[in-house]
């Protein structure tokens, strides 16, 4: 069983499905660290997916990608108008752009595709191989017919963490989610910090989105995101909102879904099997396994105060 | 037209907020290289006339002149570019940040938006060479004691160029030791040519750093003097617009048996131990101080004494019954009065009446229900009652207590936890945001509680009062009373060393 359960394509399948997972956290990190809380991932993810798979269905592959990242910042321009502008509370208006998301994607399919759960088949980009490594045989899976977003995705990380350090934009963006007044006083616009750290997590939920249908499952689908966004939120809380921290607890959940989706021989009824991921997300996001450390003032609107 | 060596003048700055008029016509002129101090009661407008001169506030009417030139300062970074920078009572700090991203935040060297640090880091240390400040560029602010924040603040304001220092109440915060470092550290500034502007309304430090004072009074300008030319008693009387006592009248005490008596207390919150292992005791007829720098304890050990948190071992009498880790109400039903440090959290609820915040927590009293309901005359009785003995400033028990001033608000605490008779008086930080009148007024009635055989547990951050107020000092320091002492044995400047951690010979318990 053990050999079942850390077999190179399990391993493969495990990386698959972080993908998804860690785009999502990463953008999660650009906006909570601005200080807004973006639990509309899963919204966004879903219409990066729907409009990446009618962009490929069109135009092919590549203009598919760019039409779910767009999508993406389209839907997070909404929760940054609605809680850096107009100042809602930030849970509120993520849940209310996810029931929104989930809407306009079923009318949308159903109007362009004419039918309202899922898309026709949608070309992907071309799939790599790196050829000397594939003909070691226990590497093979991992390295033979992938999509090129994953190498990509894995780079972001390093971009990532690069951005919030060594850049001013970073060092701008942690300001105003740790201690918007201070930033203010020092002459550094936080609404419009706030409205980049919120679209650069629509930009990357999009790209989730965009491979979840047109680079793992070649169509898109309805509720094919299964809560992967709240999942990225989860990884990214887990991962102390570090870009390689939320990479590790990508990976970790990745894993649990690859382990949820094979019906391994084993004693437990596979349906317990397919709640890991979700059970590692409640007992994550619970605090159970340590304490957490978020940007002082994540989740709090900022007003400029007179008096 | 003006002459050369003012670098701020102001003409007619007016600036009014809903209901209060904060700055009415004030002229103001400062000279380059002085330290020049604003001060005046809470609510004099020192704090307006300030952000209108670092681009906060825009002020309603009035002109303000930098080196003789008319000068628009619509926001905080335009002051900032002019040379004026301010250094806020709040510190403004990221406490993950480290010394130096706190203090290029936002006016960052990059070349295309990517920091140098080596650059940035040897930038802060020359500052810090320059003027002798102690820091370490690459530590981070959260491990900075309040005296290193503050320093931290002042070259946010250098690197970016600042002439002129604004500093909100920089003492307020700071044991005496600290403020004298911030004083060797002004007076570097004055030499280097920077001009300094110190808000404050200890007149004490004030006549030490100052070269002239400027004196506002509800919102208007009352005279600017010469330091020479003042002492305390004339400042006051400006401040105030009457004599004032700065002394507190009070006799010898008359002791008493114990009533409270804390015993090896111990308390920890998330692994963290805040307590370890506090013993005093007060007696009836007795102020007792606790002095010390905030975050040693003092909230969790009061919160402790009256139930709202629970001690992890160790033990509270009050009269010798054992109180240890009861629930509030059965605590208060032993008679404790409480003046909480944070009125808005602890002790009142904004947005109900002075009548019902008259009451909390005597609610259950048969006195003031009529069968299950409460008598609302009943209630309106009493709180005229207090309004009249405690001289409450209000039109009405029903009025909103969140549109009282402070002191007033403060004086319906006073008047709802000393009425009924308590054994022991708790007053965490009573004057704390108070004027000058105001705290006048709650010191002598604690004096009066005392005179009346009850025991009183001060605490507060304002050494000044400590001293003036106790018959016995207790320092904490880093959750334990370090040392005990008479008032008459210590000075300021030895009672601030123990605050840091010195103990007193032998008599450490």
């Amino acid at each position: 069983m053990l050999n079942e359960l850390f077999s190179p394509d399990m391993m493969a399948s495990a990386i698959r499905l972080t993908i998804p997972i860690l785009l999502a956290a990463l953008g999660a990190i650009y906006s909570e660290r601005s200080g807004v809380v973006n639990i509309g991932l899963e919204g966004m993810m879903v219409v990066g997916a729907f409009w990446a798979a009618w962009g490929s269905f069109n135009y092919g592959p590549v203009v598919g990608i760019l039409f779910g990242i767009t999508a993406g910042m389209v839907l997070a321009s909404i929760h940054a108008l609605v809680t850096v502008t107009f100042k809602v509370n930030q849970i509120v208006s993520g849940v209310a752009l996810n029931v929104l998301a989930a809407g306009i994607s079923r009318f949308s399919s159903l109007s362009i595709f004419g039918m309202a759960t899922t898309s026709p088949h949608v070309s992907g980009l071309p799939k790599m191989t790196i050829k000397p490594l594939a003909e070691i045989s226990w590497l093979k899976p991992l390295v033979t017919e992938f999509s090129i977003l994953i190498p990509i995705s894995f780079i972001l990380v390093g971009v990532t963490v690069w951005v919030l350090k060594y850049t001013t934009f970073g060092l701008r963006l942690r300001a105003a989610g740790e201690n918007p007044e201070a930033a203010d006083t020092l002459g550094i616009n936080v609404f419009k910090m706030r409205y980049a750290g919120i679209i650069i997590s629509g930009a990357f939920a999009g790209l989730a989105g965009a491979y979840l249908s047109i680079e793992h499952t070649g169509m898109y689908v309805e509720g094919m995101t299964q809560g992967k966004g709240y999942i990225a939120l989860a990884a990214m809380i887990f991962g102390n909102w570090s870009a390689i921290g939320a990479m590790f607890a990508a990976l970790l959940f990745g894993f649990a879904e690859a382990i949820s989706l094979r019906r391994i021989t084993t004693l437990v009824p596979y349906q317990f099997i397919k709640i890991i991921p979700y059970l590692l997300t409640i007992i994550v996001v619970s605090g159970f396994v340590k304490k957490s450390d978020p940007p002082a003032k994540v989740g709090t609107n900022y007003e400029r105060g007179e008096g | 037209m003006v002459s050369r060596d003012l670098v701020i003048e102001t003409k007619g700055l007016r600036k009014s907020f809903p209901g209060v008029l904060a700055n009415d016509q004030i002229d103001i002129d400062i000279r380059r290289g002085e330290v020049h101090a604003i001060v005046g009661e809470n609510g004099a407008g020192k704090s307006t006339l300030m952000k209108m001169l670092c681009g906060l506030y825009q002020p309603d009417a009035g002109e303000i002149f930098l080196n003789g030139e008319k000068i628009e300062l619509s926001d905080p970074g335009k002051a900032i570019k002019l040379g004026i920078g301010m250094v806020h009572q709040h510190f403004m700090l990221i406490p993950r940040f480290s010394v130096t991203e706190n203090i290029i935040l936002g006016a960052e060297n990059s070349n295309r938006g990517v920091l140098n640090f080596k650059k940035a880091h040897a930038e802060v240390e020359e500052l810090c060479k320059r003027y002798e400040f102690d820091l370490n560029p690459k530590e981070l602010v959260a491990d900075l004691s309040v005296g290193e924040q503050q320093r931290v603040e002042i070259l946010k304001v250098l690197y970016r160029g600042a002439e002129v220092i604004i500093m909100d109440e920089p003492t307020a915060v700071l044991v005496p030791q600290e403020v004298d470092e911030l004083f060797k550290n002004l007076k570097l500034l004055v030499e280097a040519g920077k001009t300094v502007i110190f808000i404050s309304h200890k007149l004490d430090e004030v006549l030490e750093i100052s070269d002239r004072i400027t004196v506002l009074r509800r919102g208007q300008k009352i005279g600017t003097v010469n330091k020479e030319d003042t002492n305390k008693k004339h400042l006051a009387e400006m401040m105030v617009g009457r004599p004032v006592l700065f002394t507190v009248e009070k006799g010898e005490a008359d002791v008493e048996g114990t009533v409270l008596e804390i015993n090896d207390l111990h308390y920890s919150e998330n692994g963290q131990a805040i307590l370890n292992g506090v013993n005093f005791e007060v007696k009836a007829g007795e102020i007792y101080g606790i002095a010390g720098v905030e975050g040693n304890g003092q909230t969790e050990l009061v919160e402790t004494i009256v139930g709202l948190r629970k001690p992890a071992s160790g033990s509270v009498k009050l009269l010798g019954k054992d109180i240890t880790g009861k629930e509030v109400v059965d605590i208060r039903k032993e008679g404790i009065g409480f003046v909480p440090e944070d009125r808005h959290k602890r002790g009142l609820v904004l947005p109900m009446t002075v009548a019902e915040n008259s009451i909390l927590g005597k609610h259950n009293s048969k006195d003031l229900k009529k069968s299950l309901l409460l008598d609302y005359k009943k209630i309106e009785a009493l709180t005229k009652q207090y309004i009249t003995d405690y001289d409450i400033r209000v039109s009405s028990p029903q009025v909103e207590i969140g549109n009282l001033s402070g002191g007033n608000q403060q004086k319906v605490i006073l008047a709802r936890e000393f009425s009924g008779e308590p054994n022991l008086i708790i007053a965490a930080q009573p004057t704390r945001g108070l004027d000058v009148g105001a705290i006048e007024f709650v010191r002598k009635e604690l004096v009066k509680a005392r005179d009346a055989g009850k025991a009183v547990l001060l605490i507060s951050a304002d050494l000044e009062e400590v001293m003036a107020m106790s018959d016995r000092i207790g320092v904490i320091y880093n959750g334990r009373i370090t040392s005990e002492f008479l008032p008459e044995e210590v000075d300021h400047q030895q009672l601030g060393h123990y605050m840091l951690g010195s103990e007193k010979e032998g008599a450490a318990k």
